[in-house]
């Protein structure tokens, strides 16, 4: 048992850390005036940033939801595929996380500018110029790009666990392979789709690069405004740390929704 | 492999132990905003330690803010500087700064009188110039082929989703107050209110509000018309030729970036000997040939190449530097509001 809690001790360590000072931090800025005293005043102006907050949620969700829907057949396919053809997508999928995310991001830039190499290309056909730079899309589409793997490897993790007896078994009773998904292998799946989900939705909801650098900065999700707030003109760890807070709140209760919805449907297996 | 490894970490260490007695300042400037050796120009830290024996722990900022949030949080020391004017006001004001002695700074003497004792820095015990230049629309020929004359032209809806302007309410709110014909350092509410409402008019027809970003887009003509920085301006269009670049007639904003010792330097003769090693004309004049951006020393200005000397964009005319303001650090409510309304124009 001492050894055990011995072992534990690193990572301990590392949350208290990393984790537990740093959120304590969060929320006692969020409280505290310049001087130090308790204050609610940070709060005040929060409603004004209402539609950031909803933009952002926007945004994410649509993110999350194409996310989904490209990783999803995608594990159905994988889990059918050979061995070898599974290592080498899933080496695919993995293989742009290895370049700066930065960087992939910069690409994109230079992809959809309106003078960029995809309107270039398609000049060629004597198409466009499209607008696609500086719009929701262009977020959206940075979102997705950039977290889509993390959609895919639990998903694909889950899936390869599935028992192919409990397949064979359901296809031997009759039902069809629409059936097959939808009552076998989709109820096995959702503790990966919600890891794949909350992985996908977090990062998207709090990114501030993605916008500014794909969103001409006049599509600003709470990212940005936090961190206007202590690097923008005034700076204000108060009011950064109340919105902080805020967007934390509404990661949990959107963590606490999708986390039930998955556990009663496992519960309902079981 | 790993042997290997471990044998560079124990050099590493040795080399470490031999140094410890060493001083080491840690110097903190904008990105890109020293000669550091690329294309056989000069590596200014280098050289430094080189005579000198001191080590220069050198690292960047992107915005006189980061860097102002870096050192309010006491999250790292610095020994120095190198801030913009109304950042340095600031500073001083919230006793941010060291006064320089500069019985170690001789090279100080050397600087433009035109650019000490300015309204930042009153008494000029803080700050010692290093750069300065104007802010002023940087424009594609081949697209605009009017003159550019007033800041008017980055409202004009022919040049609508071609206009890229600054990301952040200080330099946007400079642009819509001179557009306006106030003051870039106005803190009276109704011409606050009015140069948000001028902002949100801009909002329609432009493409991006960026910073650095401006640079790229720029060169490769992906905009029209942008405002940025002279010394950058020339830059820009030695890479791409159909660029020019105006001070608008409505005036501007002229910077002096300056090196400043934080309070908390825990070498600060080191530091005056890196800020003294900076103005030696040997070095500015190095420097600035590396920069693009103007100097104001003297004696380096006479030393420059006649093209770049009389080069309207990087040393324009007086009358031109008579219509520009030099940037002061405002109220903190006039900050806020300008912020708040800054976020009212992106929303």
């Amino acid at each position: 048992m001492t050894r055990v809690k011995a072992l534990a001790a690193p990572y301990l360590l590392w949350v208290v850390l990393f984790t537990v000072i740093p959120c304590s931090l969060v929320v006692y800025f969020a409280f505290t005036n310049e001087n130090g005293g308790f204050t609610l005043a940070n709060f005040r102006d929060v409603p004004f940033y209402a539609p950031v907050f909803l933009k952002s949620l926007y945004l994410s969700l649509i993110a999350t939801v194409i996310c989904f829907l490209i990783a999803y057949p995608m594990g159905l396919i994988l889990m059918k595929a050979d061995l070898n053809a599974q290592r080498t997508v899933i080496m695919l999928v993995m293989l742009p996380m290895w370049m700066n995310f930065l960087l992939r991001t910069y690409a994109w830039m230079t992809l959809l500018e309106n003078e960029g190499l995809i309107n270039h290309f398609l000049e060629l056909f004597g198409i466009g110029p499209f607008r696609m730079i500086n719009t929701q899309g262009a977020v959206v589409l940075g979102m997705v790009y950039n977290y889509l793997p993390f959609m895919i490897l639990p998903i694909y993790s889950v899936m390869v666990k599935i028992n192919p007896a409990l397949i064979e078994a359901a296809q031997d009773l009759g039902a069809g392979s629409l059936k097959v998904v939808s009552k076998i292998i989709f109820p096995l799946s959702i503790p990966g789709v919600v890891s794949g989900i909350i992985m996908v939705f977090v990062p998207s909801i709090s990114t501030f690069i993605i916008s500014r650098m794909l969103g001409g900065g006049s599509n600003m999700l709470i990212g940005d405004l936090i961190e206007m707030q202590f690097i923008g003109s005034v700076y204000n760890p108060y009011v950064g740390s109340a919105i902080s807070l805020i967007l934390m709140a509404v990661v949990f209760v959107c963590m606490g929704i999708i986390n039930r919805f998955g556990g009663e449907k496992e519960g309902t297996l079981l | 492999m790993k042997r290997g490894f471990l044998l560079m970490a124990a050099a590493g260490l040795l080399f470490a132990g031999c140094k410890s007695d060493k001083v080491v300042i840690n110097v903190y400037n904008w990105g890109e905003y020293i000669s550091d050796g690329t294309d056989g120009t000069l590596n200014v830290n280098k050289k430094f330690t080189e005579e000198t024996g001191i080590k220069v722990n050198y690292t960047t900022f992107a915005s006189n803010e980061e860097m102002y949030a870096k050192i309010k949080s006491n999250a790292a020391d610095y020994d120095v500087i190198i801030p913009s004017d109304y950042m340095i006001g600031r500073m001083i004001e919230e006793g941010m700064l060291e006064k320089l002695n500069f019985e170690n700074i001789p090279n100080a003497s050397k600087i433009d009188s035109r650019f000490v004792k300015r309204e930042y820095d009153p008494t000029g015990e803080y700050s010692v110039p290093y750069t300065w230049g104007t802010v002023g629309i940087i424009y594609n020929t081949k697209k605009v082929n009017e003159p550019v004359d007033s800041w008017n032209i980055l409202w004009d809806e022919k040049y609508e989703d071609n206009i890229l302007m600054f990301n952040n309410s200080r330099d946007a709110f400079a642009i819509a107050c001179k557009k306006l014909g106030y003051s870039l350092n106005t803190t009276k509410k109704e011409e606050l209110l009015a140069a948000a409402e001028e902002l949100k008019k801009q909002k329609e027809v432009i493409q991006a509000y960026v910073m650095d970003e401006i640079f790229d887009k720029m060169q490769n003509g992906e905009a029209a018309l942008a405002p940025y920085y002279a010394g950058d301006a020339i830059t820009m269009i030695d890479g791409n030729p159909d660029l020019a670049f105006s001070v608008p007639k409505e005036g501007s904003n002229v910077f002096i970036d300056a090196m400043c010792i934080p309070k908390g330097s825990e070498n600060k003769e080191a530091a005056e000997k890196y800020i003294n090693f900076l103005c030696r004309t040997d070095i500015a004049k190095a420097n600035i040939e590396f920069l693009g951006y103007s100097t104001p020393q003297t004696e380096v200005l006479e030393q420059l190449d006649e093209e770049i000397r009389n080069n309207p964009i990087i040393y324009p005319p007086q009358e031109v530097l008579d219509r520009c303001e030099t940037m002061l650090s405002l109220p903190r409510e006039a900050a806020q509001e300008m912020e708040n309304l800054w976020i009212r124009v992106k929303l």
